[in-house]
């Protein structure tokens, strides 16, 4: 007998542990296709929104000159001064201007009327791009005539044609071309007020310019030599903030349209991810049954001298290879649903964007998967090194002790992964939190609910039930149930879905209501002193209540306790913020609170009647704690060139959620009459018809009157809001579609622990239809309480939404909630029951001998 | 002759619901190397217990086990799974072959673990040795009890261990199957000059060994050495 000496020696032979996860695998890798197949769903959303999102970078990128159409866009509020528009006169190699501003047109062949955006533009802008129109060669040519580019939403309303006459003001321009798509401009943004050109040579004819016309004046450069935009917009930075006016360059623009996509791609990764986790979940849980199914093999390896590490290693090269499988097969069908994005969005994009394959998404995506569903996998995972070779002696003797302190590391994992995911996405660590702590938070909601579920069931079922009622309730909470698992990942999507749904409903309604009973709709503004009475006289002619006029003064803040912008700029230590001599104020005066105001502090300003008297100004509490203004402080504003020094005498809190004027500044009277202002008329017209008839009278005499017509508003929202919310639910559709995958995955796994259970039943003489009313109970009662504390925890979510965050009421119609569960409900059913059938429709012997 | 494994007061309890539960009590006894050995006595009396301790599967609660001089109950449970690779075969009642491994694969997995060479040769061999040199290829699944168990014997044959450990290894198998089974144990044991160690309640089988240690509620209560 040799007496060698026993030294230990650990070795991790990776080969051959590939070769075992291989043998291993080998006669159940259907079911681990199907474990993975709940991921697919969400590496395909996630690569198809990071996809679409570098696609959509790329191509703003690549256009970024024709989103602005310029190498330089200088842009004002108000006139530049004569020394401004010398230097602006002179700078670039080309240069176009354009004043652009809202106002009704007529269509003088349909006599109907509608609020658009003027853009009185010359010179040969866009330099780069075009003006999209049909026919193309209107673009640059409208320029040469009295003739305007329509809009095509417009051009279809109006069932406009070429050679039509629309009315601008005071005189007509002829429709030369459909507008089709101009630089940078998205159709979502053109909706409420949708553009028209006109050759600016024409606008003063209009006689839409007068004093107090709020005007935006563009100027557009294009440079031979790019390198000169820097240096021009250095020069000129402090020259046009004096004048506040602002730029924009191609660069700018960049980054600015690329910043407002990234956050909607972000906010569509998140959701994407909300389904990949969903689907992990279900990994998790499959894993878990395929792990407890695997402890006699590898109770047998340990014995054979497998050490636990290499166990281990097993199942996670195994677990590896199908995560990156599903991973594949999830970049693959991501990179297919990305054809679809563009096209479901192309309403909100500003560029056209391509659709190239990214393999900067197809590795992201490829990643990601991997990782996580190792990550959950390691869940059950750990628990393969507890495994004792004595099993392999006692078959039910370690059966229940596979707890295993590491999943706490894992848990932990977990968490710090889903956080480091929503660092990654959002950019913000506090937002990232929230939105872990969130998705926390409704995990452990529906995770309580479930388990409340089984204990309740098992505490208080009557047992003098029917024996199916009762069979197919213990399904609930006995072993190898399926009951947390599916409330989770189904409860989940179900809230998710819920949730966006009511929130769309809440922001539609909170318009309607504003919109219906005796609220007024109707805003006419643009009214000159002149015209004030006669559009009263009007309103009243057509039957219409007068329900507010006001006049209204625009200016700007010059100084506040006798320091300007610059002094507060300087001096570190001032309490007024800079951003109060950047705001134009639309300022009204009169004597007395309206119905939406309360005053806070101090009283209103007496009436002033000598040029001595002090002028009291009240302003809106929540704007002057912004700028950090007090009771008390003297402000001169500068009233389109005149100063005007006034005190702040009264703080007013105002409800801004109603239809009428409210103001942020209000004066006293006797300051402001003769100032140059306009007039605002609001009023409730009681039909479309009244409100068509109205609007041609009123813009037929005074063309310079805007209206705006909120029955038009809401239907713009509402098909805003459907458009966004088509998006976001495709996107969580992704969501609900895992849970279902999941369960489907889930029943046919616990069909295998069900199986033998059934199959003794119908061996013990239960009838096909017993063993079916039992499963259609066990997977109705999943369902139903999926669906409904789903649909609870949205309508929680949606409650705390409407009541913080927009103050609206929340009045769910109960009608979708109904369907949504009945159809989650019978889903689940029908599933649970499809595959059963393997069961009910075979002799109990064969099902026996083949298991 | 060499001892090859000794036990040394070796005890086994169990906690369970309130009270304690003494599975093995006391037990000591050496056996020498090549030897054969029985391990009888009626169920619940804690032979397969004493077998698991003495295999390295499981730890005893006092007492100590050597194995070919290697004190197992000082060692981690992945050293003694690689004392149990080097140096120990098992043969169990229930085959536990690996339900997704081939007959030759499952005999494979014990030389593969140690590294060695040609190890599909040397398993064909033992299958072959065996009588299955025609069901290579086979599944568990689509084998007999009797093939299954000599799968088995091949597989614990296949590392050449220094003892070899058999749990009830006809207990599964009708009269005719396990002398067949039998037969190629005792063929191959005496080829290797491996130590063998059955824990059964079948005397027909345990008289076929050299010695007989009978066993009682956890304690020796017979140990007949015969020629």
């Amino acid at each position: 007998m040799d007496r060698e000496r026993f030294t230990y020696k650990k070795k991790i032979n990776l080969p051959w542990l590939f070769t075992m996860a291989w043998r291993d695998s080998r006669r159940n890798r259907s079911r681990l296709l199907l474990f993975v197949s709940s991921i697919i769903l969400g590496i395909a959303a996630l690569v198809a929104t990071f996809s679409f999102g570098y696609n959509l970078q790329n191509d703003i990128d690549k256009q970024a000159k024709t989103l602005v159409g310029a190498d330089l866009v200088i842009q004002g509020n108000k006139p530049p001064t004569p020394q401004l528009q010398t230097i602006l006169d002179s700078i670039g190699n080309e240069r176009s201007q354009e004043r652009s501003f809202a106002s009704m047109v007529y269509f003088v062949k349909d006599s109907g009327t509608r609020l658009v955006q003027v853009r009185a533009l010359d010179g040969s802008y866009p330099f780069y791009g075009e003006l999209e129109t049909t026919p193309a060669s209107a673009g640059p040519h409208f320029r040469k005539g009295r003739n305007a580019l329509v809009d095509k939403t417009l051009m279809l309303q109006f069932n406009a044609s070429i050679g039509d006459s629309i009315q601008v003001g005071d005189i007509k321009f002829a429709i030369t071309g459909t507008l089709n798509k101009a630089p940078g401009r998205n159709t979502i943004s053109t909706t409420v007020a949708p553009p028209v050109y006109i050759p600016l040579q024409f606008l003063d004819s209009t006689g839409l310019v007068q004093k107090g016309s709020r005007i935006a004046y563009n100027y557009y450069y294009k440079f031979n030599n790019e390198a000169d935009v820097d240096a021009v917009v250095r020069d000129l930075e402090s020259k046009l903030d004096q004048e506040s006016m602002d730029y924009d360059t191609v660069e700018e623009r960049k980054r600015n349209t690329g910043r407002s996509f990234e956050d909607f791609t972000q906010f569509l990764s998140l959701i994407s991810f909300v389904a990949l986790l969903l689907g992990c979940i279900g990994v998790a849980s499959a894993i878990h049954i395929y792990i407890r199914e695997k402890i006699s093999s590898i109770a047998i390896l340990r014995c054979l001298g497998v050490n636990s590490t290499q166990a281990f290693f097993i199942y996670l090269i195994q677990i590896a290879g199908i995560g990156l499988l599903g991973s594949v097969l999830g970049a693959i069908l991501g990179t297919l649903i990305q054809q679809i994005l563009p096209t479901v969005l192309q309403d909100f994009l500003p560029v056209d964007v391509a659709v190239a394959v990214s393999w900067k998404a197809i590795a992201q995506g490829l990643a990601l998967g991997l990782v996580i569903s190792i990550l959950f996998a390691l869940l059950p995972l750990v628990s393969v090194r507890k495994v004792s070779p004595l099993y392999t002696l006692r078959i039910s003797f370690e059966h229940a002790r596979l707890r295993d302190p590491a999943k706490w590391i894992v848990y932990i994992l977990i968490v710090g992964f889903v956080y480091g995911f929503c660092k990654w996405q959002i950019g913000s660590y506090m937002q990232a939190a929230a939105f872990t702590i969130g998705i926390l938070i409704a995990f452990f909601i529906l995770v309580l609910v479930a388990r409340l579920l089984m204990w309740i069931v098992r505490r208080f079922f009557p047992g003098s039930w029917n024996y199916l009622w009762r069979q197919g309730f213990a399904n609930l909470y006995r072993p190898n149930n399926q009951t947390i698992t599916l409330v989770t990942t189904i409860g989940l999507g179900v809230a998710f879905i819920g949730t966006l749904y009511f929130i769309q409903g809440i922001l539609i309604n909170r318009v309607s209501l504003t919109a219906s009973g005796n609220q007024p709709n109707m805003v006419l503004f643009d009214i000159q002193s002149g015209q004030k009475d006669s559009v009263a006289d009007m309103a009243v002619q057509h039957g219409l209540p007068v329900v507010q006029q006001v006049p209204i003064v625009t200016m700007r803040i010059e100084e506040v306790n006798g320091m300007n912008a610059e002094d507060v700029r300087r001096d570190t230590s001032a309490r007024i913020s800079e951003r109060a001599f950047e705001w134009e104020f639309r300022v009204t005066y009169r004597d007395t609170l309206t119905d939406s105001e309360k005053l806070t502090r101090g009283k209103l300003g007496a009436p002033v009647t000598s040029p001595n008297q002090p002028i009291y100004i009240s302003v809106e509490e929540d704007y002057a704690r912004r700028v950090r203004l007090q009771m008390g402080d003297t402000v001169l504003f500068n009233v389109q060139g005149t100063l005007v020094k006034t005190i702040i005498g009264s703080m007013r809190q105002v409800d801004w959620q109603r239809v009428q004027t409210n103001f942020r500044v209000v004066f006293p009277s006797g300051v402001l009459e003769e100032a140059p202002q306009f007039h605002v008329l609001i009023t409730r017209v009681p039909s479309p018809e009244v409100s068509a008839k109205f609007q041609q009278a009123v813009v037929r005499r005074y063309p310079n009157i805007s209206i705006i017509d909120l029955g038009l508003i809401l239907s713009v929202l509402d098909d805003v809001l459907n458009k966004i919310g088509f998006v976001i639910r495709f996107m969580a559709g992704f969501s609900i579609i895992t849970g279902l995958i999941v369960l489907i995955a889930s029943v046919l796994i616990s069909k295998f622990q069900r199986m033998q259970e059934s199959v003794l039943l119908r061996t013990l003489g239960a009838s096909r239809r017993q063993i079916l009313i039992i499963t259609a109970l066990e997977y109705f009662f999943l369902g139903a309480l999926a669906s409904a504390t789903g649909l609870l925890l949205a309508m929680a979510g949606s409650w705390a939404l409407a009541k913080f965050s927009f103050e609206a009421r929340f009045t769910p119609s109960w009608l979708p909630i109904i369907l949504l569960f009945i159809i989650i409900s019978s889903l689940t059913v029908l599933i649970g029951l499809i595959n059963s059938r393997g069961v009910l429709n075979k002799p109990p012997l064969e099902v026996l001998r083949r298991e | 002759m060499d001892t090859i494994l000794s036990i040394q007061n070796l005890s086994k309890t169990y906690q369970g619901a309130g009270r304690t539960l003494t599975v093995l009590h006391d037990i000591s006894f050496s056996i020498a190397a090549g030897s054969t050995v029985s391990i009888v006595g009626p169920s619940g009396s804690g032979k397969t217990t004493l077998l698991g301790l003495c295999a390295g599967l499981d730890r005893a609660t006092s007492g100590s086990v050597e194995l070919n001089h290697v004190k197992l109950d000082q060692l981690s449970e992945d050293e003694r799974a690689q004392v149990r690779n080097k140096y120990v075969g098992f043969i169990f009642q229930n085959f536990q072959l690996l339900p997704t491994l081939t007959a030759l694969e499952n005999v494979m997995v014990p030389l593969e673990l140690r590294g060695e060479k040609n190890v599909k040769s040397r398993s064909r061999d033992l299958l072959e040795k065996a009588g299955l040199g025609d069901r290579l290829n086979h599944y568990p699944s689509q084998l007999s009890g009797g093939e299954q168990q000599r799968v088995s014997l091949a597989r614990a044959f296949a590392n050449n261990p220094k003892i070899l450990f058999a749990d009830e290894p006809t207990g599964n198998l009708d009269a005719e199957t396990s002398d067949k089974v039998v037969k190629l144990l005792f063929d191959l044991n005496q080829e290797a000059g491996t130590t063998l160690i059955i824990v059964t309640h079948n005397l027909e089988l345990a008289a076929m060994t050299s010695r007989i240690i009978r066993i009682k509620g956890g304690s020796i209560v017979g140990d007949e050495q015969r020629s």
